[in-house]
């Protein structure tokens, strides 16, 4: 460990944070955190999730006001009275939540503010995809249509165009908030090209990301933060050393010990001759129609991996019946079951939790409290005569609260507020109260950070050892090796391979995931 | 999702090819598409009514009575589209058009540069409350519905005080500029108005109307002054207005400080059924254009069927489901079509 960069004279930092705090409502995000980055650095920036690292990223970007505190360009003071004002001292920003206009063209939010414009000063929209098409292929982008619309492209592309919005206005300063979370290993390639290129002209670059190979492979120097304040910057630092200054305790081991699954279980839920839907390898759609069966038994937990596009999510959210499958068996408890609505899915005893690409759109009602969030799908049984007894209520939730250790300051918290991994929690906890004997987990533990995801591991396992039936999903196949009792490997909406210990671990994984992707590129 | 693939340095081709460029101009404008459809429908069963009943094709006179008839609407359904455009919307449009339809039925009358400096500041009239409108809404941040139920009343009281009984005149040489009774020259100022619609498409204010329509937060992240962005709408929606409320004074040939009221629920007709989102940022004013010809289709339709008048409202209600319901399905079955 070498924390001597900490004390580098800060005159010279193209962008630096002096004793910044900001506070959201009773929280305090960031308490007098200070921060610098020099031109021609890739300065990343890790910490837990609520270390503060996306607020300190929003006031860099003049996003937000700091409460207190001020930001130095090359030493200078400086204030932002928005984005745009940032934008013109250099100060560019790709933000964690995306901010593309969804019902206007790649092109136009590419070019928004800086559009061909004619003689008349007016903008030539003939000529917006053109340039959008060579600005993007400037940057080695091919695959994305200028004209479609944003919320046409896919969240991966999404993510790029974002990135390339920022890149192309030729910024001094680049701030990046976890670009790389929903990028996919060649596209983060792609992107770290590209910083590589902006680091040789001399850029400042700032980045967060909870994927510790990365930080590693492009960093120049790491800050940890810790509770909203920086806990030193480093040359170098491994992850064991990292993750205890992020967690301010050790993680001894990260996954726990899964309880066996009884030999004499009873299947608890059992898909039959199941046809999926999905993009398939290279886009060329999914054949294995009626080819998806498989059996999970009570106390297991049943893992599902492969490449993306092979119908996981569809899988999860059609045995959820949101939407239906479109073909395919289902039994719960070895009684065959119609699952034509999540409300049909909520009574046969399944439950589902999953990150919604977008954070925000599926799943959780952010504006609502905890306990609101906790007892939806058991309002029925909670209500008598049609009120909803809240005393009854609010004793459950709490009791929810307590169990699955949910931070919040108490069951009134608007769901929005927390932390993505207590959110998830959140998400877990509405089907234990729902007594869901079925758990559907899709993804669950993404964009989360170490120590939560330590906290959903233990909790799987527990609710494993509960005699609770678990189907997981996970885009990081290391979860999946460690974390599950079998795993099915899915390709083209079939099963390529079932992986079971000894022979459990990533590598089996991805190469059963592959094999055939291999066979399609040399075809 | 794209399909994981080995590593490259390039992102490559991974999803479906492209569309082609006209099938994207279609499905990104497909309100705007099914409006015109609708409103080409309309003009062939009222055609064909027309045709059964007096033996000729309709003709000068009812074209030019059908334009000047929907010359108020119209414009209205502009200004209403622009606010709708960033996710508000304008109940006030009744009374900005009760006002200035008094203001002009009083003042109008004299010398061609008073008729000229009074049209000029009726529509300031206009401006003034829709910057009110605006200011509560993008500074005040109040839910424009509210806001504009609110402002929508206290018009309505300022028109009666200005104009207690209906009455005035509006002086012959302006309705014969603004509708010549002679042919369908009100069409012009129509062009007029759709070439300013594109201009404002084109403009800096106008990408802003679009971007803070779609997603406040994110235009605000993309530096774009979403407060300044909403006054400016409302605003433009208050002139469009009062350009309503003129018409309306020039069609009528006298001031009524009541007969704009409808304009505030039909210039929400002729949006939606323009295939402006009232969501906010997809739609285009030429739609709405066509929405408020497709009302007055409807009303000349419904007359030549031998509809009584007091059943009017029914069917104008059951068309507009009709038409919503049939704009909701096609424009679902194409976005399927490219999803």
């Amino acid at each position: 460990m070498s924390a001597a960069a900490a004390a580098e004279p800060q005159a010279a930092a193209a962008i630096a944070a002096r004793g910044v705090s900001k506070a959201f409502g009773g929280v305090q995000a960031l308490r007098s955190a200070s921060f610098a980055a020099s031109g021609g650095e890739v300065h990343a920036l890790v910490g837990e999730n609520g270390a503060g690292k996306s607020t300190l990223i929003k006031i860099l970007g003049g996003r937000i006001p700091a409460d207190a505190g001020s930001i130095l360009l090359d030493g200078r003071p400086v204030r932002f009275g928005g984005t745009a004002e940032a934008a013109r001292h250099g100060v560019g920003t790709v933000f964690q939540e995306l901010t593309l206009l969804p019902w206007m063209s790649v092109a136009e939010n590419l070019l928004l503010g800086r559009e061909p414009r004619s003689a008349l000063g007016l903008i030539r929209r003939s000529a917006l995809a053109p340039e959008a098409e060579a600005v993007l292929a400037g940057l080695g982008i091919h695959h994305i249509d200028p004209r479609a619309l944003a919320a046409e492209v896919s969240l991966a592309e999404r993510q790029i165009i974002e990135i390339a919005r920022v890149v192309i206005r030729r910024p001094r300063i680049l701030l990046l908030d976890e670009p790389t979370s929903s990028l996919v290993e060649r596209e983060v390639e792609w992107l770290f090209a590209r910083i590589r290129d902006l680091r040789s002209a001399g850029t400042a670059i700032v980045f967060t990301s909870h994927r510790w190979n990365e930080i590693t492979s492009i960093a120049d120097r790491i800050t940890i933060f810790r509770n909203g304040a920086e806990v030193g910057t480093y040359t170098a630092i491994d992850e064991g050393e990292a993750i205890t200054l992020m967690t301010g305790r050790r993680v001894e081991a990260l996954y726990p010990k899964l309880p066996p699954v009884p030999a004499d279980a009873p299947p608890a839920l059992k898909l039959a001759q199941a046809s999926l839907d999905g993009a398939g390898i290279n886009g060329a759609g999914i054949d294995g129609a009626g080819a998806l069966s498989f059996s999970l038994a009570a106390g297991e937990i049943l893992g599902i991996g492969g490449l993306a596009g092979q119908g996981h999510r569809e899988l999860f959210l059609g045995l959820f019946g949101a939407p239906p499958l479109k073909q395919g068996k289902i039994s719960v408890g070895g009684r065959p079951t119609r699952i034509a609505h999540p409300a049909d899915a909520i009574r046969a005893g399944l439950g589902i939790a999953l990150v919604p690409e977008d954070r925000k759109s599926e799943g959780l009602l952010l504006p609502l409290s905890v306990r609101d969030n906790l007892t939806l799908p058991i309002l029925g049984r909670l209500s008598q005569f049609g009120v909803i007894r809240g005393a009854v209520e609010r004793r459950m939730s709490r009791d929810i609260i307590s169990r699955l250790a949910i931070v919040t300051p108490g069951p009134a918290q608007p769901v929005g507020t927390l932390s993505g991994g207590n959110q998830q929690k959140v998400l877990v906890g509405r089907w234990l109260l729902a007594e869901s004997r079925i758990l559907l987990l899709y993804d669950v533990t993404r964009g989360v950070d170490v120590a939560t995801k330590h906290e959903i591991y233990e909790l799987m396992a527990r609710l494993a050892g509960e005699g609770r039936a678990i189907l997981f999903y996970s885009s990081d196949t290391e979860e999946l090796a460690h974390l599950c009792h079998r795993v099915l490997v899915l390709r083209g909406g079939r099963i390529a391979a079932e992986l079971a210990p000894p022979a459990l671990d990533a590598e089996a994984i991805v190469a059963a995931a592959m094999r055939e992707a291999d066979e399609a590129h040399a075809g | 999702m794209p399909a994981e693939m080995s590593g490259r340095a390039e992102v490559r081709a991974s999803v479906a090819a492209r569309r082609p460029r006209a099938a994207h101009i279609i499905g990104q404008n497909i309100g705007l598409v099914l409006a015109a459809a609708i409103l080409l429908l309309s003009i062939i069963v009222f055609v064909a009514m027309f045709l059964i009943q007096q033996h000729r094709l309709p003709g000068n006179f009812e074209i030019t009575s059908t334009v000047d008839n929907t010359m108020p609407l119209a414009l209205a359904a502009i200004g209403q589209t622009i606010v709708v455009l960033t996710r508000g919307i304008d109940l006030s449009v009744g009374g900005v058009v009760d006002l200035t339809n008094a203001l002009a039925a009083i003042y109008l009358a004299g010398s061609f540069t008073h008729m000229i400096v009074v049209a000029i500041l009726v529509i300031l009239v206009g401006a003034a409350a829709g910057l009110v409108n605006g200011l509560l809404v993008g500074l005040g941040r109040l839910q424009p519905i509210v806001v504009t139920l609110a402002t929508l009343s206290i018009f309505q009281g300022l028109a009666i005080r200005v104009l207690p009984q209906p009455g005035g005149t509006v002086p012959d040489g302006v309705t014969a500029f603004l509708v010549n009774t002679n042919g369908p020259y009100a069409l012009l100022f129509l062009a007029l108005a759709a070439l300013g619609w594109m201009a404002l498409r084109r403009s800096r204010i106008g990408v802003a109307i679009f971007a803070v329509g779609n997603d406040e937060q994110a235009a605000i992240a993309h530096g774009v002054n979403a407060v300044r962005t909403k006054v400016i709408a409302y605003t433009i929606g208050g002139a469009m207005y009062a350009l309503a409320g003129l018409f309306l004074a020039a069609n009528a040939t006298s001031g009524d400080a009541t007969s704009g009221n409808v304009f505030t629920l039909t210039s929400i007709v002729a949006t939606v059924l323009g295939g402006v989102s009232l969501f906010g940022g997809r739609g285009s004013a030429l739609g709405s254009i066509c929405g408020a010809f497709i009302t007055t289709m409807i009303v000349n339709i419904l007359f030549y069927a031998h509809i009584n008048p007091l059943y009017q409202s029914f069917y104008e209600g059951l068309f507009l489901i009709i038409a919503v319901v049939l704009g909701a399905a096609i424009g679902g079955l194409v976005r399927r079509g490219r999803a």
